[in-house]
């Protein structure tokens, strides 16, 4: 009883800190987003209640389902690059070499740059007429692209960076999940006259599945997120082609002059619900791996 | 012997296809503006200058030290938060203690836009917009639920025998706490603190909302306001974002395990 007593006494402070640091904000959130604020009742106080209208004003936008289908386009390329890069990398420095982890080491800088760093940089890289990466294209012969201003291309643009961020996060939580398979297995099937892709295909792939799984749901959970990349590349534009649910709710907040912060909370808790799927599901599978 | 010397070729090119974007931004970062929208840009500085350092020296320092003291007060307000609490969830284990691991797990979830938006409005009412320590607040919560969580798991493998020990010597949960737990935990405060300072000093989203136009900015909004500005000057925009990457630069050359260490925690258990 004692000792429940001392335990929640260490435990007093965390919970304060939860309640005004993530319940308020929350429930903050959840108030605009049922009220009609203007800029004036956002500081007095005051707005009337308007029950849903602000999500039903959000649902018949035009702009929510290109922003739905940018999300989930975004998300899942993303998820499948990040991972499949991040896991060939993975399997190239699971064997010790000369520098590897040097290199292996450098492989983390994208990941721990600020990004609003990495963003600008290939922004600058991406642009039309002075990027490096038109200008290689036209080397070998490819027209120039209009990496951040066409409508066409700019989804793809702040995918690509993004992959680029993501990969070191699944290079090594890939990798420490390979060092965790006893070596004893692969010498196993290599005396049974086991190809390495077979190898890697019937044993370490399966015995892989649950970091996967894992490196898969975390990186669900960070992509829903992002927000600073496509808002510093091409702010969700040009005409809302890379607009996502992030920027979107950003932009109807804070993008204009004239805010609209019911709508843009509106936005803003149809992301958490996804989100909050998301880490559901991760805690669930987290869980069951622990049992077994 | 040779095939080795061979994988060390391809890790190479590999290493330089993918650090290509950072080599890149220094290239820029050191071009003259002159020769900045020339096609095909010069692949090396081959007219090195330091225009855009003198530039961030002159315009973006007080920036830095904006960046510097919320990153650091950060570090300071996660570990004072994280530390008493991953001790009792390690050791104490009191009873209940399970819905908030859970709440913990789930807050890191949350995307940061939608915290800002609340955090605006609470903010605006408190009269807290642009203020260090508003922003060090908000800042906080990307990093205190990751410092709980992997706290508890580097204080978990202190040994009971050793903090039973203690107590029978008649030390107190507190003396347990400050004496013996946080000393043999000190990779995971470092490596909790690591992150925080990574997240805090990293921060765009709390301080383009937090800061409602005034004069406190950290570096991240030097940066932004360098971009937005219609003669975008990138060898300015690429000195600053040389020199706002020097702490990451920093801390993976001094402390590499403790950053692949924080990077596995929540996604492998051993």
């Amino acid at each position: 009883m004692r000792k429940n007593l001392v335990g929640w006494a260490f435990l007093t402070p965390i919970v304060a800190y939860l309640l005004l640091s993530y319940a308020y904000p929350l429930v903050t959130t959840i108030d605009l987003s049922i009220r009609d604020y203007t800029v004036r009742s956002f500081v007095r106080g005051g707005a009337p209640l308007t029950g849903l209208t602000n999500y039903v004003t959000v649902f018949a936008d035009p702009t929510f389902r290109t922003a739905l289908l940018n999300t989930v386009l975004f998300t899942v390329v993303s998820l499948v690059f990040q991972y499949g890069i991040g896991l060939a990398m993975a399997l190239f420095f699971s064997r010790s070499f000369r520098l590897s982890a040097t290199l292996r080491a450098l492989f983390l800088v994208p990941w721990l740059l600020p990004l609003i760093v990495s963003a600008s940089t290939w922004a600058w890289m991406l642009n039309s007429e002075a990027g490096v990466v038109n200008a290689v294209l036209g080397a070998v012969g490819i027209d120039k692209v209009n990496w951040l201003t066409s409508p066409d291309w700019s989804l793809a643009s702040v995918t690509i960076a993004n992959i680029w961020i993501g990969i070191p996060f699944n290079l090594v939580v890939l990798y420490s999940g390979l060092q965790n398979i006893p070596t004893e297995v692969h010498e196993a099937s290599a005396l049974d006259g086991a190809s390495s892709w077979q190898s890697f295909w019937n044993i370490t792939f399966p015995l892989l599945r649950p970091v996967s799984t894992i490196t898969l749901l975390l990186g669900l959970v960070y992509t829903l997120k992002v927000f600073d990349i496509i808002w510093i590349m091409t702010r969700g534009g040009p005409s809302g082609s890379s607009t996502t649910l992030a920027t979107w709710s950003y932009e109807l907040g804070f993008g204009n002059t004239l805010p609209r912060f019911g709508p843009s909370a509106a936005v803003g808790n149809v992301l958490i619900l996804l989100a909050l799927l998301a880490g559901l599901v991760y805690v669930r599978v987290q869980r069951n791996q622990e049992a077994s | 012997m040779t095939r080795s010397w061979w994988r060390t070729g391809v890790g190479l090119l590999l290493t330089a296809v993918m650090l290509f974007p950072v080599y890149w931004m220094v290239n820029v970062s050191l071009t003259p503006a002159s020769r900045m929208r020339k096609s095909p840009p010069d692949l090396f500085p081959v007219t090195p200058t330091f225009e855009g350092y003198a530039r961030v020296l002159d315009e973006q320092l007080p920036y830095f030290g904006t960046s510097l003291l919320v990153a650091v007060g950060t570090v300071a307000l996660t570990l004072a938060l994280a530390a008493p609490a991953a001790y009792s969830l390690a050791k104490l284990r009191p009873r209940g203690r399970g819905p908030l691991m859970f709440v913990l797990l789930v807050a890191q979830m949350i995307p940061g836009i939608i915290m800002a938006l609340g955090f605006y409005g609470m903010f605006v009412r408190l009269g807290i917009t642009n203020t260090l320590w508003g922003l060090i607040f908000a800042d906080s919560t990307i990093a205190v639920p990751f410092a709980v969580l992997i706290l508890t798991s580097f204080m978990s493998a202190v040994p009971d025998e050793v903090v039973q020990a203690a107590r029978i010597d008649g030390a107190g949960a507190f003396r347990v706490f400050w004496s013996v737990v946080l000393p043999s935990s000190r990779n995971g405060l470092v490596t909790a603190g690591l992150f925080a300072f990574l997240w805090a000093w990293s921060d765009f989203v709390f301080a383009a909302t937090l800061d409602s136009g005034g004069a406190l900015k950290p570096l991240t909004l030097g940066i932004y306001r360098y971009i937005g500005n219609n003669n975008q000057e990138w060898n300015a925009i690429t000195a600053t974002a040389v020199v706002a990457s020097v702490p990451a630069t920093v801390l993976l050359v001094l402390a590499q395990r403790f950053v692949a260490a924080g990077i596995t925690a929540g996604a492998v258990k051993d």
